[in-house]
């Protein structure tokens, strides 16, 4: 059913399909731990309820996307996780300590609350940071130089703003009065920030990325990364005006700033992707080079094929269950 | 090199025996989480309810230590085995792949609803939620066995150029010792969490918990331990001579058989000592140990001076072996023991309840134990005869993996710290909780506050 040149492409394509999810589902989570307000006992269980029951499935996004790479380009696996050692284990220990702290801070007596609030909060920053980082230096293909660093040290500011911004997309949709006005202003002062990183990568990016330059200006490539800043930069411009207009009565329309983050971020992952295209490791190694053996992907292929739509299909009806405003974060 | 070789060593068996531990309590939580919620169902009787809501706190608890150290292991082959998947890849990533696709999505997605959901969906979709998840758990399991038995006893695959390529994806997963590992590993976790749940409620007991939920988990947990003590016996008896078909430089290891001989010993105490290839201090039941591997007891036993430089270091593996079997014999005599009072409606004296309180963890001694002869028993080897675990070491520097290794020690320290602190703090605010919960009022009976009828 399918030929063995084709399945590298799939692969990539399910490897970028888990990617932007987890950027987008485990975004939003991240960015309710970024903006968690320590001072504010009572928003911090109604942020943190907002998440409860979903930031589980969001990680499982992260270990689909390592695993299909582990799967299907093993050897880019381990250039791209050697290469990146350290902020690796920085994000593993920011994942460990805000996957605990969220239960922790709901079993143990109110004084201890407290810390695990900051522990939460900050294995929120350390992750996005250094999945920024991370991100940075992907785009730099690895490369140890300073302006490799400093981009990298950006791109870690940029994506933590950027987690902070569709934060506060899902809290202006699920959340109501002081919250909401809250997450208002969180949003339009991230959009702002946001919209000056975008900015910096399309001018930086090629400047310092020979590879990026020649792929940027020329055809058919160049089209694209024409519309895509265009489109960022409306969108984020229709945000904010929307923002401005927010809340409204009946609190309709609360679910649009969300929707249009989400809309960036598909911009933005694809202009990565189109930026890329088809290395995995940037100028180093092709999908085609890195790809595993054809038996093995295709195993894997058939049972993707069944089991990602009852994925989807659970996930939808997991959303639904749990439709509408946050109320109070119970355990049974 | 071979810094990072001995640290990459340390830092995995740290990482995975840190995961384990929270697996092999979740993996049979979640069935005990469904039974007590079926019997709520059948029952309406709230005090199932009562133990639902306790264990399904440590559950989540529990579970999310699971998945964040997880998450971990995942990223370890890359980072640290990068010659394990160049190699074996083709193998190992679509048996992980399979493990995220069917099993992880399932039970992340589901927790949400168990955890959460209660009263925002009808009764039986939260139980099979509950269901759903403990399946997913089990799962899980299902692959990552498969994945392990396959390195221990692999099959089903050829090499091409150094790199292993699968045939028959059914010989590789059904490998000769998944279905005795499998079996075993399910079991010990239910062991381990049946050990807990009667080890948190005697201590509930001890704190002068009157109330019936306690009593009632202790019990279903005691009988449930005294079920399966003797299937962990038998499935390990049988699991050993499939090890010594395979792998049999592995078992003369755990019994610390040196000379190929005949009528071989049971060594209940020795040590070993590998520089002159001898044990001292044995103490020995005559002609045991040809007895339960050969059935015969003047069978003959493979020794390790028939393997020399192809087995594993013998002292650990060895040890390892005997607080394996002595905790499964300790758990054994506790288990009937206390079934036998329990069953004949005898009060559990506080000795007893101590004794249970002792054993809380005693499951995840023998789990480690267990991993450490099977895993260590494996050396010098990463996939038996195919990659030596030295090929497969990663070539980053030696401080970057001292850094990640001291975070990860670190972080772990405190987390099982909090961990073990956060169980006992609950169990004590449990002890201090009112008979009837407030909510159950409510539930039971909207238009009034009187005390539901205690039946049963
Ligand atoms: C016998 C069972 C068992 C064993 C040997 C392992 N695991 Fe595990 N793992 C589980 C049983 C389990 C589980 C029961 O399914 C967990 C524990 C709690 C949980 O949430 O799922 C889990 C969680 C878990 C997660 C998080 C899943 C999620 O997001 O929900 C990952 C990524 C891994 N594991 C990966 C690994 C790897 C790479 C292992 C080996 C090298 C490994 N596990 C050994
Ligand atoms: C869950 C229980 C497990 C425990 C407690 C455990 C423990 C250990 C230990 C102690 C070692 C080090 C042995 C030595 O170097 O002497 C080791 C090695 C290893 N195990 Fe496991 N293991 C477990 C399961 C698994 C599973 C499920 C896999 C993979 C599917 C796995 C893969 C490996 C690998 C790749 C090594 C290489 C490192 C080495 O040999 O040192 N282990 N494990
Ligand atoms: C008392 C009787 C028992 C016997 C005869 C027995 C036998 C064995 C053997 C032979 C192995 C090594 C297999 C191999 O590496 O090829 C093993 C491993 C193991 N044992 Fe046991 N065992 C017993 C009790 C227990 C108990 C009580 C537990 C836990 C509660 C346990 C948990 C494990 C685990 C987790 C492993 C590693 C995984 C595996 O290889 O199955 N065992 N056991």
């Amino acid at each position: 059913m399918f030929a063995d040149q084709d399945l590298p492409i799939i692969f990539a394509g399910l490897m970028a399909l888990s990617i932007i999810v987890y950027a987008i589902l485990d975004g939003y989570d991240l960015g309710v731990g970024i903006l968690l307000p320590l001072e504010n006992d009572k928003q911090a269980d109604q942020m943190i309820a907002s998440i409860g029951p979903f930031w589980d499935a969001n990680e499982t996004w992260l270990v689909l996307a390592v695993g299909l790479m582990l799967i299907a380009f093993p050897s880019a696996h381990s250039v791209i996780l050697k290469a990146l050692y350290i902020p690796t284990a920085f994000m593993l220990i920011g994942l460990i300590l805000r996957g605990v702290a969220f239960d922790f801070r709901a079993k143990v007596a109110q004084v201890n609350k407290h810390r695990w609030n900051q522990v939460f909060k900050l294995g929120s920053v350390i992750t996005s940071c250094s999945q920024g980082y991370m991100l940075g230096s992907f785009v730099m293909g690895f490369e140890s130089s300073l302006t490799a660093y400093l981009f990298a040290s950006l791109s870690a500011l940029g994506v933590t703003c950027a987690y902070a911004l569709i934060g506060s997309g899902w809290l202006i949709l699920k959340t109501t009065e002081d919250l909401q006005l809250k997450a208002i202003e969180w949003a339009k002062f991230s959009g702002k920030i946001s919209f000056v990183g975008i900015l910096a990568v399309c001018v930086v990016n090629p400047l310092i990325n020979q590879f990026v330059f020649e792929r940027w200006t020329t055809a058919p490539f160049a089209y694209f990364v024409v519309i895509i800043p265009f489109a960022c930069f409306t969108l984020l411009f229709v945000g904010h005006l929307v923002l401005k207009q927010l809340p409204l009565k009946n609190d309709s329309g609360c679910w649009l700033p969300f929707m249009i983050i989400v809309v960036v971020y598909l911009f933005c992952f694809c202009g990565l992707a189109f930026s890329f295209y088809p290395y995995v490791v940037p100028g180093q190694l092709t999908i085609w080079q890195a790809a595993s053996a054809p038996e093995s992907l295709r195993f894997i292929l058939y049972g993707a094929l069944v089991v990602i739509p009852c994925i989807l299909a659970y996930t939808v009806f997991s959303y639904r269950v749990f439709w509408g405003k946050v109320e109070d974060l119970r355990y049974y | 090199m071979d810094d990072v070789f001995l640290l990459s060593r340390l830092q995995f068996a740290a990482n995975i025996s840190f995961h384990i531990l929270f697996p092999s309590i979740t993996i049979a939580l979640g069935w005990f989480l469904f039974y007590f919620k079926l019997r709520f169902n059948l029952s309406h009787h709230p005090v199932w309810m009562r133990i639902y809501r306790f264990w399904v706190k440590i559950f989540a608890l529990s579970f999310a230590i699971g998945v964040v150290t997880g998450i971990t292991m995942s990223f370890q082959f890359g980072t640290n085995w990068p010659g394990y998947m160049e190699r074996v890849g083709n193998i190992a990533g679509p048996l992980l792949g399979y493990e995220v696709l069917t099993a992880f999505f399932l039970e992340a997605t589901f927790l949400g609803i168990m955890l959460f959901g209660i009263h925002r969906v009808p009764s039986w979709l939260h139980t099979l939620a509950t269901l759903l998840v403990a399946i997913g758990t089990t799962l899980s399991a299902f692959w990552i066995i498969a994945l392990n038995s396959w390195m221990q006893t692999p099959t089903g695959f050829e090499m091409r150029d150094g790199v292993a390529h699968a045939i028959d994806w059914w010989s590789i997963i059904f490998n000769p010792s998944f279905p005795y590992r499998l079996s075993h590993v399910l079991l010990a976790s239910g062991l381990t969490a049946a050990f807990l749940i009667a080890g948190i409620s005697a201590y509930r007991i001890i704190r002068g918990d009157n109330k019936k939920a306690p009593r009632l988990a202790l019990k279903t947990a005691i009988y449930a331990a005294s079920f399966l003590i003797p299937l962990q016996i038998f499935v390990g008896d049988l699991h050993g001579l499939n090890t010594l078909e395979h792998q049999p430089q592995k078992v003369a290891a755990m019994e610390g058989v040196w000379e190929t001989k005949q009528g071989v010993p049971l060594l209940l105490f020795a040590i070993p000592d590998e520089k002159n290839r001898t044990n001292h201090f044995e103490i020995a039941i005559p002609k045991v140990t040809s007895m339960i591997l050969t059935h015969d007891p003047n069978g003959e036993v493979q020794g390790l001076n028939d393997f020399i430089g192809e087995h594993p270091p013998v002292a650990p593996v060895f040890y390892s072996f005997r607080i394996m079997i002595g905790v499964g014999v300790l758990m054994l005599a506790i288990a009937w023991f206390s079934s036998y009072k329990l069953l004949r409606n005898k009060h559990l004296t506080n000795t007893h309840l101590y004794a249970l309180i002792a054993m809380t963890f005693s499951g995840w001694l023998a789990t480690l134990a267990g991993w450490y002869v099977t895993e260590i028993g494996r050396q010098p080897y990463l996939v038996s005869g195919i990659l030596k675990t030295s090929e497969a070491v990663t070539d980053i520097a030696p401080e970057n993996v001292v850094f990640s290794f001291t975070l990860y020690i670190l972080v772990y320290l405190v987390l099982m710290v909090a961990y073990l602190h956060t169980l006992f703090l609950m169990a004590r605010k449990a002890v201090q909780i009112e008979e009837i919960q407030p909510e159950e009022l409510i539930k039971l009976n909207p238009s009034s506050t009187s005390q539901p009828r205690e039946g049963i």
